[in-house]
């Protein structure tokens, strides 16, 4: 028999998805969309508000792995971080389906459920490959401080590598989509949402060191190979906006009285 | 002289080097400032499109050799400096900070003598790695000459090792550099071979050994300059892998810098980048591809077709073996299909295990069909609608590409 489709309505975290997925199986309903707190939209099926349980969170948690398999536990665990549309649908289906079909479910690459989820994971995984090399930081009083804008939630991706990176450095990275800030310092570290982030005026040692890498960069190229097409390629020009080497420094304020002449 | 003016003449007497990648260690946590990744870490790509992973620098660019094809040879007349190892320490600490890099490929011209530049490029790789607690990745280029006990402490700071093999020949080597032996640079490439292999057994036994160029070392070699064939060229790589095992053979398309009459003439000169990139396509078919250089190219044909891939280039030369059954076919000859690859091969692997796979199962795969079309069959069916006669295929296979290459071979337009 079909289960009654509701329209489920969370706070828009993991914790509170996989609560959903708990009442869901209890109460034998198919989540027909996923609203969250903000969004406050009128859905065409009767409503439920799944207030987080933690508690039922994690018995929905601990069961990925035995019943999806290592990699099936990933693919949701990362895919609730991806900029897929309606991806907790995805996941919705991908997760009734795992636990019908057990770990083998990671490997039926050919069914457009797993698919579509496979191929969202391997956009946020790319994409926080590129951003380990293409994010910048700035030194702010010795704190290292910047800025990224990217499709997919990747904080928690890039947190290991920089943390591994910088083990003596104190660290803040802001998710300018997303409104998530990392900060990471001798082993810990919290991502919090965050309105507001901006950053200090820089210093004269870190102005001096972003004129050495443009310099550097505008010299590494060889002219008789110029190829724009093919850097474009490789580093898509939405990742430019927050890169060094391609912003300029604001020039000093002009003389006051040239300005009044 | 102000940093900024060294590094720009530094980094442009270095830009030459093809060699930047970071790939072939993996090393994290402990103390100080650093870590590796195996897969490496591209952090910009510059206006030539190509990687920048390392800060590329010479740490000097006075030289006592004249080869031709370089533009730091004595003879050019160039603004000269040199790096003191803390300028070169600082540098490479401030950028790796703020993430600008991944860390440092160090190479030199020689000065006063072979054992005197590598002196100073570890006195310089000794200051970083201890002074400031660097753990980031160091490529350092073997100089050629130098005694091996100075490489093999070289070895010991760096993660990767190359020596250049600078031309595909040893008569183009004697003609162009008359002060370099091809002995001379197969030497330490057989010594930090053995270094390597040697570090490596120790490290089973003893957990501490000290790591001697743990991500290996690889070469590179000036295409274009001289006459060598392709199938030259990917013979001598081939035999690197298999003799001294690299890791990896760069080429670099030679561009004009000199006005040498024993090099090709300045003006009018393309640099062969669509000959470049064919190699390269090649020499991946050597490393992940199980093929061997005498199957792409042999006496009758020693250079690439360059209007299809080599790999379609040997498809179409061995249709007998083809179509495949995806369903069915071993994974080596699945990576034989023109358009797939290592990745769609193991998908391909991993699917059928479920049900059989359907040409639509292989898009929702993520297999790219544009090439593979013509050379495979799902349960026994080609793709429905696909009628091309056996020499169509490469017709096909051409104007696949042509795009691609429009930029290369601009076509005259015709109006009659």
């Amino acid at each position: 028999m079909e289960w009654p489709k509701f329209a489920y309505t969370y706070d828009g975290s993991f914790a509170g998805f996989l609560t959903c997925v708990f009442t869901a199986y209890a109460n034998q309903e198919e989540p027909a969309c996923f609203l969250t707190h903000q969004e406050g939209q009128a859905a065409l099926w009767p409503e439920r508000t799944v207030d987080t349980d933690h508690e039922r969170a994690k018995r929905v948690y601990r069961s990925l792995s035995p019943r999806l398999g290592r990699q099936g536990k990933t693919l949701v665990t990362y895919g609730f971080l991806t900029c897929l549309d309606q991806r907790e649908l995805c996941l919705w289906d991908f997760l009734k389906l795992g636990y019908a079909k057990g770990p083998a479910v990671t490997r039926d690459l050919t069914d457009p459920r797993v698919a579509a989820l496979n191929k969202a994971v391997l956009h946020l995984t790319r994409e926080a490959h590129l951003l380990k090399g293409f994010t910048r930081f700035s030194d702010q009083g010795g704190v290292l401080a910047g800025e990224i804008a990217p499709k997919n939630r990747v904080l928690p991706l890039l947190r290991p590598h920089f943390a591994a990176r910088y083990p003596e450095e104190a660290l803040a990275l802001y998710d300018r989509t997303h409104r998530e800030a990392l900060f990471c310092q001798g082993g810990k570290w919290a991502i919090v949402p965050l309105d507001q982030f901006s950053l200090n005026q820089p210093g004269h040692g870190e102005l001096d060191y972003r004129g050495l890498w443009r310099r550097f960069y505008d010299t590494i190229a060889i002219e008789g190979r110029y190829n724009p097409k093919c850097r474009m390629t490789h580093m898509p020009k939405r990742y430019w906006g927050t890169m060094t080497e391609f912003q300029r420094e604001d020039p000093p304020p002009a003389d006051t009285h040239l300005r009044q002449i | 002289m102000e940093l900024l003016d060294k590094l720009t003449i530094l980094a442009d007497a270095a830009k030459y080097d093809a060699a930047c990648t970071s790939s072939g260690v993996d090393r994290r946590g402990g103390r100080g400032m650093g870590s590796t990744m195996a897969a490496g870490c591209c952090h910009s790509f510059s206006a030539d499109g190509r990687c920048i992973s390392l800060l590329k620098v010479l740490y000097t660019n006075r030289c006592i050799y004249d080869c031709a094809y370089c533009v730091n040879r004595r003879s050019n007349d160039l603004p000269r400096a040199a790096f003191t190892p803390r300028e070169l320490a600082e540098l490479t600490m401030g950028f790796y900070r703020r993430n600008y890099i991944e860390g440092l490929f160090l190479s030199s011209a020689v000065w006063v003598s072979p054992d005197r530049t590598t002196e100073e490029m570890i006195a310089a790789l000794s200051l970083l790695r201890k002074e400031y607690g660097f753990r980031g990745y160091i490529h350092a280029k073997a100089i050629p000459g130098a005694d091996p006990a100075l490489t093999e402490r070289l070895g010991l700071l760096a993660d990767r090792l190359s020596v250049n093999i600078e031309l595909p020949s040893q008569d183009s080597l004697h003609k162009l550099c008359p002060d370099k032996e091809k002995k001379a640079i197969l030497a330490p490439m057989a010594q930090i071979r053995d270094g390597i292999t040697q570090a490596k057994g120790e490290l089973v036994k003893y957990r501490h050994a000290p790591r001697f160029a743990p991500a290996g070392q690889s070469t590179q070699m000036i295409i274009g300059a001289t006459p060598e064939s392709d199938r030259h060229i990917l013979t001598l790589t081939q035999a690197l892998y298999d003799k001294y095992k690299l890791k990896r053979v760069f080429f670099s398309a030679y561009m004009p810098v000199s006005d040498s009459a024993l090099l090709p003439a300045r003006r009018d000169f393309q640099p062969p980048l669509l000959r470049e990139h064919r190699l390269y396509q090649a020499d991946w078919l050597l490393r992940f591809y199980h093929f061997r250089a005498e199957e792409l190219l042999d006496e009758a044909s020693p250079n690439f077709d360059t209007r299809v891939d080599p790999k379609c280039a040997w498809a179409l030369g061995h249709m007998d073996r083809f179509p495949v059954e995806v369903n069915r076919a071993d994974y080596e000859t699945l990576l034989r299909v023109p358009g797939i690859g290592v990745t769609s091969a193991r998908r391909i692997l991993t699917a059928r295990r479920v049900g059989p796979l359907t040409f639509s199962g292989l898009k929702t795969l993520g297999v790219v069909l544009k090439r593979a079309q013509y050379f495979i069959t799902c349960s026994g069916k080609m793709l429905e609608g696909l009628r091309v006669s056996p020499d169509g295929v490469l017709r096909h296979l051409v104007a696949l590409e042509k795009p691609a290459l429009a930029g290369d071979q601009p076509e005259q337009l015709s109006l009659f």
